[in-house]
């Protein structure tokens, strides 16, 4: 059983990040980065559905740049059998995305596209729904259980109140919540191995994709600032300007 | 414009998040809403009072039962040549059927509007809202999600006609076995007017129940940083932040949180910030109208005390 985990680098979670001066875009240039954290999460799992001898190949797939290399060489040293980037120089949209993921899971074959619930860059939270939808498949939304049972999986999802508990067809596409796992780290040994391993690649135009830009960006700018308000120094004078200066309580 | 709002229920009725989707949608164009599910007539009932609207769609079946992403993005999918605009709050459900439903489509969706520009244009926060990124999408359907915390909700005043419409096709890819929802007497955490939420500085049970206390005199709802649910002295559910809730109450405590930009993200849209921590430099203050810098542990048992 194969599972395809889609992989997106990112500006590193802890960066803060600077808008650029002519408000198109985030700087990106000289700024720490990193495999998205909800992909890491989806890779672990996919990692740990080998281990458990519920899965036989666990294959990374980026659609990014050619400097998006390095995040795969982070997910061949996390345990990923074999890695595929996709080439395109344009920022694509999820949709884009999406029809690449499918494409390459047509060739590939998957049992189970595991993806990240969003990415923290975009905040979209939209890939993982597209590429179940453009397959046909059941889609496990912001999971933070999942198993395998023959031909289905019972999944624990997340949502707004509690959780639910759904039973899906394989195969099947599952977005990560934050607590699906606690994703490794990354042993020296093994990152050192993963400089050496072979990347495949193909650009996007290769793959058949038409790509179509459907969203300008007018302009991207800092929020609202808030402004420090005043300390208190003790509970009393808390409830009192709670009460008579903000009457919130 | 035509626009068709998706409205978003639990088991104790209609959300309220719906109703500001709602108010998104009427600054396009007419709204019809679609209530779909199992067992949710009187959901229908409940947001057929919601002004402005021009009608309610009921599409009523088992086979909606637990909100099956699937089989409701198919039907709304089969829906959508009679819209301009498909709708949603970015709540669970919005959030996993906006997407399917338009790449079924062929669109690109749009996620966490908090300003409509013009019909084609929105604005929507990136980065855990560390930037407001201005949009126009140039396809011609608009599906999006709506972040109920930036749109005033319409009132239940009014009344308009529920229609009802047979069921889609089931799809037969993902069947709902159960729910475990977390019982609460407390309001819901994205509506409540005050909200007391702890952090990894609350590192016993006894004090995140003491938060509880608070809430339950204040009449508000609990909240918690990432690391306080990893602690497991609050659920899932409470989570604020980035990939949690996104809240804006009138009042917001934060006790024992630092202020990681992934929380400031899910809160500081809120009227009154107060922050409670005894590291004078956490980012928190930076936001907070009120900080008080003492012990939580001192000053829980006092403010409980003092309400």
């Amino acid at each position: 059983m194969r599972v395809i985990v889609p992989i997106k680098k990112v500006i590193d979670s802890n960066m803060q990040i600077r808008i650029k001066a002519d408000k198109t875009g985030v700087e990106d240039s000289g700024v720490k980065m990193a495999m998205n954290p909800f992909c890491e999460i989806a890779l672990e799992e996919a990692i740990r559905l080998k281990e458990a001898g519920k899965a036989t190949e666990v294959v990374a797939v980026c659609v990014g740049n050619q400097k998006s290399e390095d995040v795969l060489r982070s997910a061949f040293a996390m345990g990923a059998d074999r890695c595929i980037l996709i080439v395109t120089e344009n920022k694509i949209e999820p949709i884009d995305v999406a029809k690449t993921i499918a494409t390459v899971a047509k060739h590939e074959t998957p049992s189970l596209i595991i993806t990240g619930k969003q990415t923290i860059d975009d905040d979209n939270n939209q890939t993982g729904q597209m590429i179940s939808a453009l397959l046909g498949w059941p889609q496990i939304t912001f999971a933070s259980e999942i198993s395998l049972e023959n031909d289905k999986i019972i999944s624990r999802r997340e949502i707004d109140g509690g959780a639910q508990k759904v039973e899906s067809k394989l195969p099947a596409v599952i977005t990560a919540d934050l607590r699906l796992n606690e994703p490794r780290y990354a042993s020296l040994p093994n990152i050192m191995k993963a400089k050496k391993r072979t990347i495949e690649s193909a650009t996007i135009e290769q793959m058949g994709i038409e790509t179509k830009s459907r969203i300008k960006i007018i302009n991207i700018e800092e929020p609202p600032q808030r402004k420090a308000g005043v300390k208190v120094s003790n509970v009393k004078e808390l409830i009192e300007k709670l009460k008579n200066e903000a009457k919130v309580i | 414009m035509s626009v068709l709002v998706i409205a978003e229920y639990c088991s104790e009725g209609l959300r309220s998040a719906t109703l500001n989707a709602i108010s998104a949608g009427l600054k396009l164009g007419k709204v019809d809403v679609l209530v779909v599910g199992y067992d949710v007539k009187s959901v229908a009932q409940e947001v057929s009072k919601a002004q402005g609207i021009e009608k309610v769609i009921l599409v009523d079946d088992e086979i909606y039962k637990g909100a099956v992403a699937e089989n409701i993005s198919l039907l709304v999918a089969d829906m959508a040549d009679d819209y301009t605009h498909i709708l949603a709050p970015a709540t669970t459900i919005g959030k996993s059927v906006i997407p399917r439903i338009a790449a079924l489509k062929d669109c690109q969706a749009i996620s966490e509007i908090i300003e409509i520009i013009s019909e084609k244009s929105f604005k929507r926060p990136i980065y855990a809202g560390n930037a407001i990124i201005t949009i126009e999408t140039s396809d011609e359907k608009v599906f999006a999600t709506i972040r109920s915390t930036a749109f005033e909700a319409v009132e239940l005043s009014s009344s308009s006609s529920i229609e009802e419409k047979p069921a889609g096709i089931d799809t037969a890819l993902t069947k709902f076995i159960s729910s475990e929802l977390v019982k609460s007497d407390r309001p819901e955490l994205t509506s409540a007017k005050t909200i007391i939420s702890g952090g990894r500085a609350i590192s016993n049970a006894e004090s995140f129940a003491l938060i509880g206390k608070i809430a339950d005199k204040l009449g508000g709802a609990v909240g918690a940083s990432r690391a306080a649910v990893d602690s497991g002295f609050a659920f899932n559910d409470c989570q604020v932040g980035q990939t949690g809730k996104v809240v804006a109450p009138d009042l917001y405590i934060a006790v024992g949180i630092s202020g990681a930009i992934q929380h400031l993200a899910g809160m500081k849209d809120s009227k009154i910030i107060v922050a409670i921590n005894n590291d004078k430099d956490a980012p928190i203050f930076q936001v907070a109208d009120y900080g008080l810098e003492q012990d939580l542990f001192e000053v829980l048992p006092e403010l409980e005390q003092s309400l």
